[in-house]
């Protein structure tokens, strides 16, 4: 059983109808998990149903073994989960520090020390420490907000279309910074759009397609899958 | 020597009374902004709560002098303000309780919230009007003077003279303090961080465990002790007219507008900005001309402006220049 794990989830906004169907992700520590498809596949969705933004109408999501599918959003922050959306993603009228602080305010122990890791992380950060996070680059909010993520040392983070409207220079950066993240242990999730960049850093990848998986694989079999290339990676 | 006297009388009539209606401005606006940044919504009663926060230092006022305590020089309202804030902090929570926070839980749009804070203004004056009643009262004891215009003219042996009310330094002194604290508060604690974080982004903070509840609460404290220090400073200033509070809502809405709203230390700066304008425009500058110009060049007219019974107007104007040039205010606040 993997570490971090939505299985056969369906669920939808609201009253509308179904999004994803009986769509299952799975994560373990210490790889990076890509989830692609088209548009409107459900791919956010997919990740938003494993933090609890929306409700399940059926399947489970289960972190470590214990069922987490009927907690929260917050507390499964408190459990170790954290997520970076893709949009708003930081507090644009707080500095870089702030943000960081109040990435922590969840856990316990030494502010301090979480801020430094994060700086030797992203060392961009630390000289614009006092900045408002509004005046920074695309390339640096995104590093902010990985950051305010991983204040609170996180098992589980789970992103949002990191590179979402950042060049493919500041883009290649991002991708380094989250192999250095998986490097500490953590799970990450992330929902992409650059496909073929975001698989050749995956350990693992998934395809959905209307809300169901259509492929899953390692990122070098996606890649390479004649299927996945023709319809998907439009090569 | 002539100038001299010009400079006194423009600083005595002008620049004393702007300074300290200023500092009584930006306290409300700070009040109305951070009620539009944290709950997102213009309230419509904050005169009035201002005013219903002011009742309770007068009505303890009038106790305090019955039973003999007082504070000597200082009026005895300054003892009574942190019960005042107590009870103004305990309306505005139930309030909070019964009316918005039903509206919060709907995630209502912030028009609904401006019209149900517009019944709460009136319930609020209902409430007034029963407890005190609508006559106007002075409640200031102490030392009325600081500085008297005859003891400064016979210090300096100038023809024009300084008066500083005590009320007036009081004002700004007062203000000064509690603004510093606050700004310290928002900007250097933990909770202040995260009541910005909560203003700034709603969803994110959610996410990183802030408490919406906790914030919202932390914030209606906030708002009772600016509402009812700022309220009991106008009062001690002029006298207690319970209603006069209502009108002052134009040059506080016009001060948060100004400074950015959503703002706190733009509205606090946009305070001043409306006051001296306000006493610019209204003041009459014939005597201060006629220092400065030879005799026989004296104007005969008041050289006014505008009438002070058209002192709103002049709110108003800013207000509606402000909206239409720079509508996020001098200091960039949220657009509205």
């Amino acid at each position: 059983m993997a570490y971090f794990e939505g299985a056969k989830m369906t669920a939808g906004y609201g009253d509308g109808p179904d999004i994803i169907s009986s769509c299952s992700i799975t994560a373990n520590r210490g790889e990076i998990v890509a989830i692609l498809g088209p548009n409107g596949a459900g791919k956010s969705t997919a990740m938003k149903a494993m933090l609890g933004l929306l409700k399940l109408k059926s399947g489970s999501v289960t972190l470590n073994g214990e069922d987490i599918s009927k907690i929260n959003p917050q507390d499964r922050v408190k459990k170790g989960i954290s997520f970076v959306p893709q949009t708003r993603n930081v507090f644009a009228e707080l500095t870089v520090r702030e943000n960081l602080e109040i990435g922590g305010f969840l856990t316990e122990g030494s502010l301090e020390n979480k801020i430094e890791s994060i700086y030797s992380l992203f060392p961009i950060l630390s000289e614009k420490k006092s900045q408002v996070v509004g005046q920074l680059s695309g390339g640096q909010r995104q590093q902010v907000a990985l950051g305010r993520a991983l204040m609170s040392d996180p098992s589980v983070l789970m992103l949002d279309e990191p590179t979402a409207g950042v060049s493919p220079i500041v883009m290649d950066e991002l991708f380094e910074h989250i192999i250095k993240v998986k490097k500490t242990n953590v799970a990450v999730i992330m929902v992409e759009q650059n496909a073929k960049q975001a698989l050749s850093i995956s350990d693992r990848g998934y395809v959905l397609v209307t809300g169901q998986n259509k492929f899953e694989g390692s990122g070098n079999d996606l890649l390479e899958d004649p299927e996945v290339r023709r319809s998907f990676l439009g090569a | 020597m002539d100038f001299l006297n010009a400079i006194i009388v423009l600083f005595n009539f002008t620049v004393i009374p702007a300074l300290a209606y200023g500092s009584q401005l930006a306290l409300g606006a700070i009040f109305v902004t951070l009620i539009y940044a944290v709950l997102r919504f213009a309230n419509f009663a904050t005169g009035d709560m201002m005013s219903f926060g002011t009742m309770f230092a007068v009505i303890l006022t009038y106790y305090f002098q019955s039973l003999g305590f007082g504070l000597g020089v200082l009026p005895t309202a300054l003892l009574t303000i942190p019960f005042a804030i107590l009870m103004m902090i305990l309306y505005m929570l139930m309030i909070d309780k019964f009316v918005f926070s039903y509206y919060r839980v709907k995630k209502s749009p912030p028009v609904q919230f401006a019209m149900v804070s517009v019944g709460v203004m009136f319930v609020t004056q209902a409430l007034i009007r029963i407890i005190i009643g609508p006559s106007d009262r002075r409640f200031l004891d102490g030392e009325k003077f600081i500085i008297k215009a005859t003891e400064f003219k016979e210090m300096t042996g100038l023809a024009e003279g300084i008066t500083l009310k005590s009320t007036q330094a009081i004002t700004i002194i007062v203000t000064l303090i509690v603004v510093s604290i606050m700004f310290w508060f928002l900007n250097r604690t933990k909770t202040g961080t995260s009541m910005r974080a909560y203003s700034d982004n709603e969803d994110l903070a959610l996410l990183s465990g802030i408490d919406p509840k906790r914030v919202v609460l932390i914030t209606w404290v906030i708002a009772g002790i600016l509402a009812t220090i700022g309220g009991v400073l106008y009062g001690l200033d002029k006298s207690y007219r319970p209603f006069v509070y209502f009108n002052n809502m134009l040059p506080i809405f016009a001060a948060a507008i100004v400074g950015g709203i959503g703002n706190p230390f733009g509205a606090f700066l946009g305070g001043y900005v409306i006051a001296f304008a306000e006493i610019f425009v209204t003041y009459a500058y014939k005597r201060f001309i006629s220092y400065l110009l030879p005799e026989h060049l004296e104007p005969d007219s008041l050289l006014q402006l505008l009438s002070t019974d058209y002192k709103f107007a002049v709110s108003f104007s800013i207000l509606v220049i402000v909206l239409l040039i720079r509508p996020s205010g001098i200091f960039k606040g949220k657009v509205i």
